[in-house]
C-alpha cells in the first residue's frame, strides 16, 4: 500500500530528526514567557525576509490585529528562534502608551529555521505566527 | 567589559498629534557578546530597553541572546500632551545609559 509506505517514512523522518532536546529547550523557553495554554493562528503577522544574507542581522517584524483599546490590546510580544543554541530572543511588554501593536527589530539565526512570535492580548488569550528563514551566513553569535 | 556603554542614536519627531501614533527609532552601539562562540570574548550583553514617557513605563523589551548585536528597535507611541521620552539601555553587569528625546504636542 503506498499509502502506509508514505506514512511509515514520514513517521520514521519525525524520529530521524534531532529535534527533541532542541524542542523541550524551546517549549522551557515558550512556557516561561506565556505559561500553558493555547494558542490561536491568526489575528498576528510575523514577517522575516525568506533568505537572510546575514544570520546575524535578519530584520523581523511582527504586526497583531488589535485596536490597542482599554477594552482590548497587546500587553506583551515575545520572540523565539526554534533552531538557535538558545531559542529566546526578545520579549516586549507594551502599555497602552504604544499606540500599535506592532514592533520591529533584527535578530540572529544560527540556521535554516523557524522563528516563532507569541503575542498575548489583555483578555488572557494568546496568538501565535511562525514564519521560517533560510540563512546564507549563521549568525554565529547566537 | 570595561569600556562606557556607547551613546544610543534615537530618531523621535519634533512634534505629533495628540493621540496619533508616531513612530520611534532606537539604535544602540553594543556587541551584545554571548559568549557561546568557540573562542568567544567574555559574554557582554544589554539585557534590557525600557521606554517611559514623562515617568510613566510605555515599553519594558527583554533582550536574550537571539537579539542581534547594536540593538535597533521600532515601534509606536501616542501622547496626550508634550512631554519628555526616556530611553535606558542596561547589560548584565548592572550598568545603563539613558537618552531623551522631547515631543511636542500640536
Amino acid at each position: 500500500m503506498p499509502n502506509s509506505r508514505l506514512r511509515r517514512r514520514a513517521i520514521l523522518a519525525l524520529v530521524a530528526l534531532p529535534w527533541p532536546a532542541l524542542a523541550s529547550g524551546l517549549q522551557d523557553a515558550i512556557r516561561d514567557a506565556v505559561g500553558e495554554g493555547d494558542f490561536a493562528d491568526t489575528g498576528i503577522t510575523l514577517t522575516l525576509p525568506a533568505t537572510a544574507e546575514n544570520g546575524g542581522q535578519v530584520p523581523l517584524t511582527v504586526q497583531v490585529d488589535s485596536p490597542q483599546t482599554p477594552a482590548l490590546r497587546v500587553t506583551a510580544i515575545h520572540i523565539f528562534a526554534t533552531r538557535n543554541p538558545t531559542p529566546g530572543v526578545a520579549s516586549f511588554r507594551l502599555t497602552p502608551l504604544v499606540a500599535r501593536a506592532e514592533v520591529q527589530t533584527r535578530i540572529r539565526l544560527a540556521e535554516h529555521q523557524q522563528v516563532i512570535a507569541i503575542a498575548v492580548m489583555s483578555d488572557g488569550t494568546r496568538r501565535r505566527a511562525v514564519a521560517e528563514a533560510r540563512v546564507s551566513t549563521g549568525g554565529c553569535l547566537a | 567589559m570595561s569600556a562606557p556603554l556607547a551613546t544610543p542614536r534615537l530618531r523621535v519627531p519634533r512634534s505629533a498629534r495628540r493621540g496619533e501614533a508616531f513612530e520611534i527609532r532606537c539604535l544602540m552601539t553594543h556587541p551584545m557578546e554571548t559568549g557561546l562562540r568557540p573562542d568567544a570574548p567574555p559574554r557582554d550583553m544589554l539585557n534590557r530597553l525600557l521606554v517611559r514617557v514623562e515617568g510613566e513605563v510605555a515599553l519594558d523589551v527583554t533582550l536574550r541572546n537571539g537579539t542581534a548585536a547594536n540593538p535597533y528597535h521600532v515601534f509606536f507611541l501616542r501622547l496626550e500632551r508634550s512631554g519628555e521620552i526616556e530611553f535606558i539601555w542596561s547589560d548584565e553587569g548592572g550598568r545603563s545609559v539613558r537618552a531623551t528625546a522631547r515631543v511636542t504636542i500640536a
